[in-house]
């Protein structure tokens, strides 16, 4: 049964239509016990889908996978027993409390009421949700939201747990936040596929990434390997006085080469991924006498990813079946 | 002086715990599956917790009833027969049947609703029964129908209503009434399934439940009718209930009423129970 056990995913050929639209083309895809596996692509590449098929909620119209030995259609109700999903649409019952979300859960997989209530307390303080844990879910933040809904996830600790972008619409403390929680998870040994739109968040927990775009890999390789084949990120620099453009562009023209002067008069940025040599341009400013008014080291986004690897930018495709789809929450 | 060191994400008081996380996930084992039985109970409780948490919703679909009760009874009680006392007797079986069947119409919107929400998903995805979900919401669902068909019981005593066969005829007709409600509601829950939206399917729903209901004989006695509408009366289902659950109020049913009510109620099942199950599962 389990062909190769050092696999937690082992899928090979999905397809996925829904009726004119094919959702999911063809994904191949290998995940290692214990590892995050990061599926990066814009709306509508079909990521969820995939997601939907792996842990058994759509049969896949073609392809075959395992999922921790478990073949996803023949024993799909094993692949249940050993998995758990956070949705994109945070999958919680918005008029229950939190701590009767999390009762709930503990219940249905088969604890008893006592130790069912012990694990909601718990949870509930471990996710610094215990004040929120008689309030409503519909009054929660998205962040609290977020947090309740992976602590729902690991009421029973699974064995490989499914992550549709859990920081998407998150303001940058939540996403940290839940950042945490995933590295803990993966210390605790749990094997992670988390789909993503963004390369950053990818680079921050993924050990692997597959770049999807219309239902195909069309990359694959580590993190870092995405990097550097994708090319540099941007420093970009925001003066207070617009008056001194000139100068700065002088300045940094002597570190870089190929400065872009933005729309925005007092901004301007140079191609670059190396934080010292950043550091460095921001120190000649200074000593230049330009005054900033502040500066940012960024990655190449998504945009430029896609860019590199497919020659057109990341698209959202729009999507016929609102409910199969990626839908922003 | 020298500084404590600080990490770079320091918690507050109310964020999430890495530790605390950590030790979260290392306590658990996994338990024995829960069974089929236990987890729909459990789906009972979140309906139970969801009327708790929304009380509204029980009173859209008892105020009606309530006020169908008061308005037929003192506006045409003195007309159709008679007197008000003699029209409450008749009327009050009726309009239990009638607020009951209502609210199987929200077992659909309920339904619907909650397919729009992720929280499906995750019931999906557990290693549960694949029923469980509709079993469980039905069987709280059953429990609104109890305290609906209550409160209409309890205004019909304040009105002066005293039923024949005293608080065990009441259960009685309420338990039949119960039952019935359950088999109807598949036909609402599958409509739920196959409808884009709540309001859809309450617009279909009451759509269909309201000619069954008015053309039945819960408010007047069909020999009074055209033969045609008369015909339709005496063989829908709704009357017969209507019919049994007087005699049950009344302690004079008869047998053969009873067993239609059921056979009906079973048959709504064993038709649309696997329909919706199938509609669920496809997703």
């Amino acid at each position: 049964m389990t062909t190769n056990s050092a696999l937690a995913i082992e899928a090979t050929g999905l397809v996925k239509a829904f009726g004119d639209t094919t959702a999911v083309d063809g994904i191949d895809l290998a995940v290692r016990r214990g590892s995050v596996y990061g599926m990066l692509g814009p709306n509508g590449a079909g990521k969820t889908t995939t997601i939907r098929m792996l842990a058994t909620l759509i049969r896949p119209d073609a392809g075959t996978a395992l999922v921790l030995g478990h073949d996803i259609v023949k024993a799909s109700d094993e692949v249940r027993g050993a998995v758990s999903l956070t949705g994109q649409l945070a999958s919680v019952d918005e008029d229950l409390t939190g701590r009767e979300n999390l009762i709930l859960i503990g219940r249905l997989l088969g604890l008893k009421r006592q130790a069912a209530k012990t694990r909601a307390t718990e949870l509930l303080e471990a996710f610094g949700l215990s004040d929120a844990g008689g309030k409503l879910v519909k009054n929660y933040s998205g962040g609290m939201r977020r947090r309740l809904d992976i602590a729902a996830s690991i009421v029973v600790t699974p064995e490989l747990m499914f992550l549709d972008e859990p920081t998407t619409g998150l303001d940058p403390r939540s996403r940290n936040q839940v950042w945490g929680i995933i590295r803990a998870l993966v210390a605790g040994g749990t094997t992670i596929l988390l789909c993503t739109q963004y390369l950053e968040e990818a680079d921050q927990l993924a050990d692997g990434i597959a770049v999807i775009d219309h239902g195909r890999v069309i990359a694959e390789g580590t993190p870092s390997q995405l990097k550097a084949s994708v090319g540099s990120g941007a420093l970009r620099v925001r003066l207070l006085d617009p008056e001194q453009r000139p100068l700065a562009e002088q300045v940094l023209d002597r570190e870089f080469g190929d400065i872009i002067l933005e729309p925005d008069p007092a901004a301007l940025s140079a191609s670059c991924s190396d934080a010292d040599r950043a550091a460095k341009a921001i120190a000649e400013l200074a000593r230049s006498g330009v005054r900033i008014a502040n500066f940012s080291l960024s990655q190449p986004s998504l945009d430029e990813v896609f860019l590199a690897l497919t020659g057109h930018p990341a698209e959202e495709v729009p999507s016929d079946d609102p409910v199969e789809e990626e839908q922003p929450t | 002086m020298s500084q404590i060191p600080t990490t770079k994400r320091a918690p507050a008081a109310t964020d999430a715990d890495e530790t605390a996380v950590r030790k979260a996930i290392a306590s658990t084992s996994r338990p024995p599956r829960a069974n089929a039985l236990s987890t729909a109970i459990t789906f009972g409780w979140r309906g139970m917790l969801k009327v708790k948490h929304v009380p509204e919703q029980l009173l859209d679909v008892t105020i009606t009833p309530v006020m169908f009760v008061l308005m037929f009874t003192y506006l045409f009680g003195g007309a159709i027969a008679g007197s008000t006392g003699a029209y409450l007797d008749y009327i009050l079986p009726g309009i239990l049947v009638m607020s009951v069947l209502f609210v199987t119409v929200y077992s659909g919107v309920a339904l619907n609703t909650d397919l729009t929400k992720g929280v499906v998903d995750r019931f999906r995805s557990l290693p549960i029964w694949r029923s469980s979900p509709l079993v469980g919401s039905l069987l709280g669902d059953s429990v609104r129908y109890v305290l609906a068909g209550t409160v209409i019981i309890s205004v019909g005593v304040i009105m002066g209503y005293r039923p024949g066969a005293g608080v065990p005829g009441a259960v009685s007709a309420l338990g039949l009434v119960v039952v019935f409600a359950f088999g109807l509601s598949w036909v609402f829950t599958t409509l739920g399934l196959l409808l884009r939206s709540p309001n859809a399917v309450m617009n279909a729903g009451f759509m269909g439940i309201f000619p069954v209901t008015f053309l039945s004989n819960v408010f007047v006695d069909p020999t009074t009718l055209p033969p045609i509408l008369e015909g339709f009366v005496n063989v829908n289902p709704v009357s017969t209930l209507a019919t049994a659950s007087r005699g049950l109020m009344e302690g004079n049913a008869e047998a053969g009423d009873i067993v239609i009510v059921l056979a009906v109620a079973a048959a709504l099942t064993l038709v649309f129970a696997p329909l919706t199950t199938r509609l669920y599962r496809r997703g």
